[in-house]
């Protein structure tokens, strides 16, 4: 079976299910998922995004082929993760209660 | 513990003789004040719907609700190129001319002509009618009579005005003022990458615009959001602004750098040390033809060195704010009752030359997002405790001088609206 990574990612390959197209579907997923979930994906994601400047910088937009598509999805995800991990602890924003905010335009990709 | 100077008055309220006495919230919660809101501002006054860059081609078009006035409007680009604007009302029987699935949610595309859903009449893009379903069975019908209804429509470096009034007399640049001409020349046409959000929020619109009219709140409601230390620090430090301005019904608060970049990476979160981006946009600005030095008049208008965003509010509903590494967010609020209303934040940046500035842009939209949650969630529980009248009179600070400034101006549109004769019956 392919990757859908790229091979630098593959680390990555279990959390395949966070490679997710578009903000709202990603933050659905964060606040679906238990903190233990959240940080597990953190955990591996991290330390990947750190490392992986250089390659993501050489990474450009016209033209991406799946595999980066899919890492930056991933990556777009941990971005949305980070908040519960470094900041809530807990999926949701503390005391937004009913609140929502939804993405209606995003670039592509 | 002053940072920064003030007028010699000692305060802006009183510099720009604002009452300085605690203020009724009643404006927010009377559904009556509401209603005389809604013809005296929102079908008085220019409203900011777009960007024309949502009109790319002859025959782009969009549709805005307007609900505070009682109105939808077609935004399109004609076959000579030009942005129109027509009351989005077939003139045979009255229905909704541009719609999708539902009624009620904006719509856009490309066509040629307006064909309305219930009996085909159709209008060109310049909103004259060109068919008549069985025209012979009509009594004597003059086509030209009953062409779509227009909406004054102007454009202003990119942004897309409309204003309801038909006897409206004041050009768009007339009324955005000084900080309007003082903006232009900012590369907005150059910022074509967008995320734009949207909510619905339990309280008047006004009270949002409190919310990010001043930022003395956010040491306080967003402490979360720093490391610890850096929370703490914040908070002691409090909140001031570089200066604030006032011009008409406009204002403008110009506010000192905050993180982007930080002086010590340990003062932000890991996520912002990795992707070197935050709230504030990412840390190293792209080039947008202008250096901070060269940016108009009327952003940075102190020309500190430690600007960090300027965020100017348009009278009634339209926010700007123009960001130090080269980005723009604008914010919406569209009434929809007196005490609830539809928040839009829009982000524009340069777009991405790769992955990783995609990354930045994500990480700084999507902590606006986090921000405005929880700024909006708590302006509900503003709303039902000013609704239970508990109290009638509120103090406020220097730093949230210009809430006064907006509250006092919207009464008085009203006011002056109630004055005429035309209205008083």
């Amino acid at each position: 079976m392919a990757n859908v990574f790229p091979a630098d990612f593959a680390a990555l390959e279990p959390y395949a299910d966070w490679a997710l197209q578009g903000e709202r579907a990603r933050y659905a997923k964060r606040v679906a998922s238990s903190m233990e979930e959240l940080q597990a994906f953190y955990d591996v994601a991290f330390p990947l995004l750190d490392k992986g400047t250089e390659y993501l910088e050489k990474v450009t937009l016209d033209g991406i082929g799946d595999e980066d598509k899919h890492l930056l999805w991933a990556f777009c995800s941990l971005v949305t993760v980070a908040f519960p991990v470094e900041a809530w602890g807990q999926p949701r924003v503390p005391d937004s209660g009913p609140s929502s905010i939804d993405a209606v335009v995003e670039p592509v990709v | 513990m002053a940072h920064f100077p003030k007028p010699s008055e000692g305060s802006w309220t009183e510099h720009f003789k604002i009452d300085t006495e605690p203020v009724s919230y009643a404006d927010s919660i009377s559904p009556e004040h509401y209603e005389l809101e809604r013809d005296a501002i929102f079908r008085r006054t220019w409203l900011n719907v777009g960007r024309v860059e949502q009109l790319p081609r002859k025959g782009s078009y969009f549709t805005k609700e307007l609900d505070a006035a009682r109105a939808s409007v077609i935004v399109v680009r004609g076959t000579d190129g030009e942005v129109r604007a027509f009351h989005n009302v077939c003139r045979h029987r009255g229905n909704k001319l541009v719609w999708d699935d539902f009624p009620r949610e904006e719509t856009k595309g490309n066509c040629r002509a307006f064909t309305c859903k219930y009996h085909a009449w159709r209008y060109d893009l310049e909103g004259k009618l060109t068919f008549v379903q069985q025209e012979s069975e009509f009594f004597d019908l003059d086509k030209s009579r009953y062409g779509l209804l227009p909406v004054h429509a102007e454009v202003w470096e990119g942004f897309i005005f409309v204003n309801l009034d038909p006897d409206n007399t004041t050009s768009l640049k007339d009324y955005l003022g000084r900080f309007g001409q003082g903006i232009e020349g900012y590369p907005f046409h150059k910022l074509t990458q967008v995320h734009k959000y949207r909510a619905e929020i339990g309280s008047n619109w006004k009270l949002f615009i409190d919310a990010f009219a001043e930022f003395y709140h956010a040491p306080i409601l967003h402490s979360g959001q720093y490391v610890a230390d850096e929370a703490a620090k914040i908070k002691k430090y409090g909140y001031e602004a570089l200066s604030y301005d006032i011009d008409g019904p406009h204002s403008m608060v110009s506010s000192w750098g905050g993180i982007a970049p930080p002086k010590a990476r340990a003062m932000v979160k890991p996520i912002e040390r990795a992707l070197r981006s935050g709230l504030f946009g990412p840390w190293e600005e792209p080039d947008i033809g202008l250096t901070t030095e060269q940016l108009p008049p009327a952003i940075n208008p102190t020309r500190s060195k430690v600007w960090g965003m300027d965020s100017f509010v348009f009278f009634p509903n339209f926010m700007l704010l123009v960001w130090r590494p080269n980005w723009v967010l604008t914010y919406h609020y569209w009434p929809t009752s007196h005490h609830t209303h539809i928040f839009e934040g829009t982000a524009y940046f340069v777009p991405p030359q790769n992955a990783f500035q995609r990354l930045q842009q994500e990480l700084a939209v999507v902590s606006f997002k986090e921000y405005g949650l929880q700024d909006g969630n708590t302006l509900e529980a503003t709303q039902t405790m000013l609704e239970s009248r508990t109290l009638d009179e509120f103090p406020l600070c220097d730093q949230e001088v210009l809430l006064r400034h907006l509250h006092t101006t919207a009464r008085k549109f009203v006011d002056s609206y109630a004055k005429q004769p035309s209205t008083a019956s």
